[in-house]
């Protein structure tokens, strides 16, 4: 357990001592950093928060319900939780392959496959929405087809799960295959030679050392599949109550200068963020999350 | 396939399954935006991008992009120092919300941040006051990137703080180096890689955001406008060409800096290794 407790007593770190002097920066230098770092965390972080709810209630409790309670608020809500219901599990099984393939065995052009897994991550949401369009749209590669079996993509339910799908697509991977390839893979094949099936040692084995993993990548696939905004945006083609996300929502009301109903809509969000990151803070506080992942790093 | 696979099943089917969902989902409308532009021909594709209109957008977009990846990085560093070496109140609550904007649906914190600094917002008077215009001009695209890149930084920079031994630090002290000089030239160069990584990062996503701009931007052509509010204006007018060409500089700029920042990433890890 304790690894310190197997050494020779002569081997045991010292403890550091709890004041170092000369390792550490004069009072009024301390102080200074601290106050500099918390005055750009409450201008940049803490105010926009504070001022999500604070302008949502701005007109007071019934303004504020009254535009949650709104049909094309409630039809928003239910999109924008149907687009994270498909999105999180398809992009959850992918990570979860893609992370056994990469962490478990080893083949050429690993390192490509890695580095296009990222790719999400550094295109423009809006060119990942252009590239839904030219795939699915009047005049895309598939439009004709499209058209002739009345099938409708853009503009509609399936765009805008392709396109949450597309931005989201890394999280689970990302998190997932640094995480197995610490573990490495003896403990899968002693499994597997003492006779455990494929399926078998992936749910004993693997699964429950990498659980808080797979957590902590399906909250951030989930957060940012219910926010979405710039690739959605491109293909939803904005019909109110029908093909509007929560985001498109709060941006439609905010251009009709409903500006107290768009912070009503846009603090659901923000509570949505809120519980995001205490789940995720909770994550990393257990210590056998934090040791793998200290352990993934080097 | 040249791979060792052992005695562990499931390579095959894994493999293949990603290989394919990757295509499918990532590939395949990347590769339409190329494939359009290649239909375009050069004279074309030339024709919309050297536009004055569009350069401007280009300027304003990896400029201010850049900007605001050089302010994350001088403040991430600086949050990230304070919350691994200080202890003070509200330290917890403060490294947790330094993810905010990794959870913050972009449109929400546009929202915000143009409630916050709109000539009749809550800091907009008092900036009026001074002269400082944010909301509708560059300045406020400025602010709304600040606060989407910040997290890359500090993210990138706390664990290789959190790791470094202070032993380095005191043999540095104990030769008689003061506290800065054992800053600038022990500490500073070891968490080098990883904020130059957090810079890239936070670059990488700036060029490309378009919710948390295009409220507090104002979008005024030659002034305000980004690139991808550019896109979404030409698909709007049906203009699938023009929208398809301007993204293409975008696209290739987004290849680019994953190439960066792949090597960037491997450069703090061999850094990192060295001195394990």
């Amino acid at each position: 357990m304790d690894a310190a407790a197997a050494l020779p007593l002569s081997q045991i770190p010292a403890r550091r001592a709890a004041s170092r002097p000369v390792t550490a920066e004069p009072v009024w230098v301390r102080r200074a950093l601290i106050a500099l770092a918390l005055a750009f965390f409450g201008l940049f972080l803490l105010l926009p928060l504070l001022a999500v709810f604070v302008e949502a209630l701005r007109k007071g409790w019934a303004v504020y319900l009254a535009a949650l309670a709104e049909p094309d608020a409630l039809a928003a809500l239910k999109l924008t939780l149907l687009a994270a219901a498909i999105a999180v599990p398809l992009n959850l099984v992918f990570g979860v392959a893609a992370a056994w393939a990469i962490a478990k065995f080893s083949f050429r052009g690993k390192a490509l496959l890695l580095t296009l897994i990222d790719l999400p991550f550094s295109v423009s949401p809006v060119v990942a929405g252009l590239g839904l369009v030219l795939l699915f749209g009047g005049s895309g590669w598939f439009g004709a087809w499209l058209a002739a079996h009345e099938v409708k993509i853009l503009f509609a339910v399936p765009g805008i799960v392709l396109a949450t799908v597309f931005v989201t697509f890394p999280f689970v991977a990302r998190e997932l295959v640094p995480l197995m390839q610490a573990q490495g893979r003896e403990e899968e094949e002693a499994a597997v030679v003492l006779g455990a099936s494929g399926w078998r040692t992936f749910w004993h084995v693997t699964l429950p050392n990498v659980k808080w993993g797979l957590l902590y990548g399906v909250i951030l696939t989930n957060a940012r599949a219910m926010g979405e905004f710039g690739a959605v945006s491109v293909v939803s083609g904005h019909i109110r109550g029908q093909t509007t996300t929560l985001p498109l929502h709060v941006e439609i009301l905010y251009n009709e200068y409903q500006f107290s109903a768009a912070f009503a809509v846009a603090s659901l969000l923000a509570l949505l963020a809120l519980v995001t990151l205490v789940v995720k803070h909770a994550i990393e506080r257990r210590g056998d999350f934090a040791a793998l992942r200290r352990g993934s790093r080097t | 396939m040249a791979a060792q696979t052992g005695v562990l099943p499931g390579f095959r089917l894994t493999l293949g399954y990603t290989l394919l969902y990757l295509s499918l989902i990532v590939l395949l409308p990347v590769a339409a935006v190329f494939g359009k532009t290649l239909e375009l021909g050069w004279g074309e594709f030339v024709g919309v991008v050297s536009n004055p209109r569009v350069l401007a957008a280009y300027r304003l977009s990896f400029g201010a992009a850049l900007a605001a990846a050089a302010i994350d990085a001088v403040f991430g560093l600086l949050l990230a120092w304070v919350l691994v070496r200080y202890s003070f109140p509200g330290k917890r609550l403060v490294d947790a919300l330094i993810d905010l904007p990794f959870a913050l649906p972009t449109a929400v914190a546009g929202i915000a941040l143009t409630a916050l600094y709109a000539p009749n917002g809550w800091l907009g008077g008092w900036l009026a006051a001074l002269g400082l215009k944010v909301a509708f001009t560059p300045l406020g695209i400025l602010v709304a990137l600040v606060f989407i890149g910040i997290p890359f930084v500090v993210r990138t920079v706390q664990p290789v703080l959190e790791e470094f031994e202070p032993e380095f630090e005191e043999a540095a002290a104990s030769l008689g180096a003061s506290r800065w000089q054992v800053f600038r030239h022990v500490i500073l160069p070891h968490v080098l890689p990883a904020a130059v990584t957090g810079f890239a990062l936070a670059f990488a996503r700036a060029v490309g955001e378009y919710g948390s701009v295009i409220f507090i931007a104002g979008n005024i052509p030659f002034v305000s406008e980004i690139a991808p509010l550019l896109i979404i204006g030409r698909l709007e007018q049906y203009d699938e060409a023009g929208a398809t060409a301007i993204a293409t500089v975008m696209l290739a700029a987004s290849f680019a800096l994953l190439l960066v920042i792949n090597a960037l990433q491997a450069w703090a890890a061999r850094r990192g290794g060295k001195e394990q």
